[in-house]
């Protein structure tokens, strides 16, 4: 097991003041360069001793990464604006309320206001076992210690695992998914801009990686169009703890109803496996349905489709199922009477 | 496993043992540009420096003219095996090591259905050479070498007579079999025992069926016979399209090859092409 020394190895600090310029130790750095936004994710590494970069490139004083800008397409979020400005903006609040609470979910107050959006998003798995320096597949080993007859995976995956078993620990991650958003990354090519659903991958694309970015790589921009403003939204997290904590799963939906028929939906979830999943299959089998718990019922059952529980983490099944039917069908069925 | 060392990549297991974990990646490179190296120096030897084929003894007018037409070389089964071993074999190379050079897919899957297609066709060409072809065609006999020494005496320019020709397989052939069946079946063996420990139809998942040591040999066997297997396909390849191949190339796509083209590098002695069976012969392969 790792033990936490709280000296970090010695790396160079660069601090760089624009982002062609951390773009520019990024690429002369590569695989030896980390990329540190609200620190919160990279100083747990650094202090196990467990990733030991060359360069550590510190975002922290690059203005034009924070910020909330409205635009006449929808809103600009800086990768570096903080979980607590996300939470706080009025037109998000107003608008994309599902990205409010989201982010509201996310880790503790401190946490939230020295943590990033960016971060958030791109913050690497909490697998214990990953975590703990183990030569695992994510690691670039060749054992997943997590997905053992006597591992403890109670937070694991049910869906998609290969070889790997970690979980993708975003709470914004589902919520900017079901909003829409496109995330804008510089790469050595120029701009790139994918959907927030393409920015996550799974371990049979690569085990080692959460997102896309490749090493030289660095994501400036989240933006989110009005496409999904004042839509219906649902968000909820279950985690053990009410507060400071991962979550064991977290469901995000946005739906578009005419009377109480689904017209336009789109539904994430995480937790459950290695990238937030978007429910596709979901979302078609419930537009032109009514918002009720039976649809709910039918969409929780279609989520679950092709899970494959650990030793330890078989709630996870009934936990999605009922979370994806709450977020369509709502949680008046499920309300304390007493 | 000191000598493993450079060429490995180790970690500490839970326990605080190291352990090998996988091949160093930089191999890849080292056997594609040892494969690249041979084709050029090859390449350039023949067009430059190598002097004309020369076997013993004069072709056999009589015999030619009771030869039919076309060669059968290579039976409909052998060449559906060797088709179905290549089509396997170089899924197998892509998807293990483009991954590792940069382009990202999901490989796994691919790689190991690809694998149990190349050990069912394996077992198959191992029944089928055993019992229906000349099981020993392929292995070097005391002629191949005898007809090796004067070849490299000849090289190296001592007086030697010419080599005989050929029977159904020249020696490059058998020793290129043979380094086959070694990296070929090293990447089957350990291959099969790794399918346990990703999710496959085949049997549960069991990471404990060996130690962490010998998982990690395991992985670095597999991975040397891989980084073996670029550059030994490499060189097959080259061979398959160099000019004065091409008959033997063709006879592996249409299972038979020119009269004249046999005659001239076959000795009938050697290798006698069963005529009366044009679809078949004992000494396939």
């Amino acid at each position: 097991m790792a033990v936490i020394r709280d000296v970090m190895p010695a790396f160079e600090l660069v601090q760089p003041t624009s982002v062609a310029d951390a773009q520019k130790v990024l690429q002369d750095y590569r695989a030896d360069a980390w990329i540190m936004a609200g620190g919160l994710d990279s100083f747990d590494w650094l202090k196990d001793r467990i990733k030991r970069p060359k360069v550590l490139v510190d975002l922290s004083g690059i203005a034009e990464l924070r910020g909330i800008r409205t635009t006449a397409e929808g809103i600009e979020i800086g990768a570096m604006t903080t979980l607590t400005e996300v939470v706080n903006h009025p037109v998000i609040r107003d608008k994309f309320s599902l990205l409010t609470e989201g982010a509201e979910a996310a880790a503790s107050p401190q946490i939230r206001n020295q943590g990033t959006i960016g971060g958030n998003v791109t913050q690497d798995a909490r697998c214990w076992y990953y975590r703990s320096g183990w030569p695992c597949y994510r690691a670039g080993g060749n054992m997943c210690y997590a997905d053992t007859p006597t591992a403890r995976n109670r937070e694991h995956a049910i869906l998609h695992a290969d070889r790997c078993v970690a979980v993708n620990p975003s709470d914004s991650a589902p919520a900017l998914i079901a909003l829409d958003a496109k995330f804008v990354m510089r790469t050595n090519k120029g701009e790139r801009i994918v959907d927030a659903e393409d920015y996550f991958i799974g371990p049979d694309i690569d085990i080692t990686r959460l997102h896309i970015l490749k090493p030289g790589d660095l994501l400036t921009t989240i933006r989110i169009p009005y496409t999904w403003a004042g839509a219906r939204f649902y968000f909820e997290k279950v985690r053990d703890r009410n507060v400071w904590d991962f979550p064991l799963l977290n469901v995000a939906s946005a739906m578009q109803l005419s009377g109480n028929i689904i017209e336009r939906v789109r539904i994430a979830v995480n937790g459950a496996a290695a990238r937030p999943l978007r429910l596709k299959a979901v979302e078609d089998q419930v537009r032109g349905k009514p918002a009720t718990a039976s649809t709910g019922e039918m969409a929780g059952q279609l989520a679950v489709r092709g899970a494959i529980p650990l030793q330890f983490n078989a709630y996870k099944i009934p936990l999605m199922r009922n979370l994806v039917k709450r977020a369509i069908g709502g949680v008046e069925e499920a309300k304390w009477v007493s | 496993m000191g000598i493993l060392k450079p060429i490995t990549q180790w970690a500490a297991n839970p326990w605080g043992q190291n352990v090998p974990i996988h091949i160093a990646w930089f191999l890849i490179w080292v056997a594609a540009t040892a494969g690249l190296a041979f084709l050029i120096v090859h390449a350039v030897y023949l067009r430059y420096f190598a002097r004309a084929e020369k076997f013993e003894g004069e072709v056999p007018q009589m015999l030619a003219a009771a030869l039919p037409r076309r060669i059968p070389r290579h039976s409909l089964a052998a060449r559906m095996f060797h088709w179905i071993m290549a089509a396997a074999m170089f899924t197998l190379l892509f998807t293990a090591f483009l991954p590792r050079v940069g382009i990202q897919f999901d490989w796994v899957t691919y790689h190991w259905i690809a694998g149990t297609v190349l050990t069912a066709s394996v077992i198959f060409h191992v029944i089928h050479a055993s019992l229906w072809l000349d099981f020993w065609a392929i292995w070097p006999d005391k002629d191949d070498v005898g007809d090796a020494k004067r070849r490299v005496r000849r090289f190296i320019g001592l007086p030697a007579p010419p080599p005989r020709r050929f029977a159904k397989y020249p020696l490059e052939n058998k020793l290129y079999h043979g380094a086959i069946i070694v990296t070929g079946l090293s990447a089957i063996g350990t291959g099969v025992f790794m399918m346990s420990r990703v999710r496959t139809v085949f049997f549960p998942r069991n990471p404990y069926l060996f130690s962490d040591m010998t998982w990690g040999l395991m992985y670095v066997l597999h991975g040397l016979a891989g980084v073996g297997l670029i550059a030994l396909v490499m060189i097959h390849v080259y061979f398959a399209v160099r000019p004065e191949k091409r008959d033997i190339t063709k006879s592996m796509i249409f299972g038979s090859m020119r009269r004249e083209f046999y005659l001239e590098h076959y000795d009938p002695e050697r290798w006698h092409p069963e005529l009366s069976r044009p679809e078949s012969s004992r000494t396939d392969r």
